[in-house]
């Protein structure tokens, strides 16, 4: 458990966080620029130190206002990621790979390093001849040959264009399930955030909104604010159970006789987790016959979130106990007549895998 | 070496001992005083500041007079590492390297500050995250990075020293073959009439040295660009 409980002042704002973090998997920390998400990641890594409070990885003590303690940064164990690669000029690629490795070094991690981040090619050149998808992948790389205990990735993609933001992606999606350390991810970008994180924590100016595995925090009203009409979208985990090969499309199964149908072919038994976009899902009272659209599944209409503007009403569906979101407009609303607790069925046009699905971001 | 006199080679070979001795001795003071003016923060900054650059706006004899009393046989602190170490400055070859070095001190430390200045911080903050003390980095990423700073202090400082007169001839005297460098020498023909050619002579020699120098520098200088942002 990664234990942080820090305040610290900020030029206007007081940075706040009584937070824990799992010490598996991915944690993103989210939030707008300037919601002091950079600061808390240098508090983390010794960058920066908090005017009180204390910072905990396991049993060891990071920092610790009241006996005194704040170890270096060289003396935390936490590999860093900054937003710019920060490669050493003078230092070929290989050079700056071996940097901060301990001398007793294992070979073999060296190899699988540089083979999970594709940089065999790479390794005798200078970072002035890299791209910076390149660069990017370099520092993480350098960053884990440290063999950290925690890694911490201050926007790894933020600098870089859409294309090498789909380039470097897949190698951070790699690296997240292949190697069994504890990632803190800082991102301003939902999409990025879906595709990688297991777990939330949400900063706004300072204060911390909600903290919690990703899909609770994603279903959260609180989080409602950060998402624009068009991310609004619902999380759901599942596992696959059948394959139509002819048609590549896999079924995944919610519940024992409610299921999803998804435009991919998959692996059998593999667990995935699908983003329905809420404009993707809409309602009838009837279940209709002769559809295009393949999955139609039952529903309870549990709540009706209507903005002060805009012509869209959000319908949060109670789906065999999971929460699906639709959005209507107001005029179908108002024909409708659509009441808390009846019964639905919801429409699904769209449904994209999180691995497969990185928006403009 | 029968294109040039005994004497004009013993000139040349003094001023280079002179200024090579000079410079190589000064660096670690001159790297440490940049690196204290680029990157800490205390009171009396700008005094330190202010003395490190004294001898760029003293008159040289000001400067020799002080070397002088200061580290004469019989000044305070000569007398002591006379008393102690058993070396002396007065009247000999390492007194002129003594006052090349303070004069072109000022200079060798302004270039390198710049450069100490111009190294991004953050390659250091990152290099700490990767588990290095700051003695390392210091070592492996300030130092490198400043190198091309480092090399055009030396050579500023090179060319200060092979033209020091005033501090010198103030603090060692003008004795041949122990401190009469190239101007000492050129100094001493100018005085004595009917010396005009061979004054003229050293002139070309200073000329030729100074050219040659500043041609070994830039191509040194680029070499080291090169070098520092990885580029061979």
């Amino acid at each position: 458990m990664l234990t942080i409980d820090i305040n610290k002042q900020l030029g206007d704002t007081l940075l706040q966080v009584t937070a824990e973090l799992p010490t598996y998997g991915v944690s993103a920390i989210f939030g707008r620029s300037g919601a002091g998400k950079t600061s808390l990641v240098n508090i983390l890594g010794g960058l920066a130190t908090p005017d009180s409070g204390r910072v905990q990885l396991g049993e060891r003590v990071l920092f610790d206002a009241s006996r005194r303690i704040n170890l270096r940064p060289e003396q935390r164990g936490t590999g860093f990621v900054f937003q710019d690669a920060r490669l050493f000029p003078h230092y070929s690629v290989s050079g700056n790979l071996n940097y901060g490795r301990p001398r007793r070094g294992r070979k073999t991690s060296f190899d699988t390093v540089v083979e999970l981040l594709g940089l065999e090619k790479l390794l005798p050149r200078y970072p002035a001849a890299l791209s910076g998808g390149e660069k990017q992948r370099v520092a993480i790389g350098r960053a884990l040959l440290t063999e950290p205990e925690l890694l911490l990735m201050d926007e790894p993609l933020a600098s870089l264009d859409l294309p090498r933001k789909k380039e470097l992606l897949p190698y951070l999606q790699r690296m997240a399930e292949e190697l069994k350390l504890p990632i803190v991810y800082v991102s301003h970008s939902l999409d990025e955030i879906l595709q990688l994180a297991d777990h939330m924590l949400v900063l706004d100016s300072g204060k911390m909104v909600l903290n919690g595995a990703l899909e609770q925090v994603w279903d959260s009203p609180l989080l409602r604010p950060w998402q624009s009409v068009q991310e609004q979208s619902s999380l759901l985990s599942a596992r696959v159970v059948e394959t139509l090969p002819s048609y590549e499309m896999s079924r995944l199964d919610l519940t024992q006789d409610i299921s999803l149908w998804v435009n991919k072919l998959l692996p059998q038994g593999e667990s995935i987790r699908a983003r329905i976009h809420s404009n993707q899902v809409s309602v009838c009272r009837e279940r209709p016959q002769s559809t295009s659209i393949r999955n139609v599944l039952p529903v309870t209409l549990s709540a009706i979130e209507t903005a002060e503007t805009g012509q869209y009403v959000s319908l949060k569906l109670d789906l065999a106990g999971k929460v699906l979101w639709a959005n209507i407009t107001r005029w179908a609303l108002d024909e409708l007549q659509l009441v808390v607790g009846e019964p639905l069925f919801a429409q699904i046009k769209g449904v994209s895998l999180t691995s497969s699905d990185l928006a403009a971001a | 070496m029968s294109l040039l006199t005994d004497y004009e080679v013993a000139a040349l070979l003094l001023s280079l001992k002179v200024a090579s001795v000079a410079v190589c001795c000064s660096l670690p003071f001159g790297v440490m005083v940049a690196w204290i003016l680029a990157r800490c923060r205390f009171p009396g900054k700008s005094l330190l500041d202010g003395i490190v650059h004294l001898p760029l706006v003293l008159p040289p004899v000001v400067v020799g007079y002080l070397l002088l009393v200061s580290m004469g046989r019989s000044g305070w602190l000569g007398s002591w590492l006379y008393h102690y170490l058993g070396i002396s400055f007065s009247f000999s070859w390492r007194g002129a390297a003594l006052a090349a070095a303070v004069v072109a001190f000022p200079l060798m430390v302004r270039a390198i500050r710049q450069s100490f200045e111009a190294v991004d911080t953050r390659l250091e903050q990152a290099a700490r995250t990767l588990g290095a003390g700051r003695l390392k980095v210091f070592f492996t990423i300030s130092l490198p990075l400043t190198a091309p700073g480092i090399v055009s202090g030396m050579v500023l400082a090179f060319a200060r020293c092979l033209g020091e007169f005033g501090s010198t001839i103030t603090f060692v005297s003008n004795i041949p073959g122990e401190t009469r460098t190239i101007p000492l020498a050129m100094y001493s023909f100018i005085e004595t009439p009917g010396a005009e050619a061979q004054a003229a002579r050293l002139c070309v020699i200073a000329i030729v040295i100074s050219l040659v120098s500043l041609v070994a520098s830039q191509w040194l200088g680029r070499r080291v660009q090169l070098r520092a942002s990885g580029q061979c």
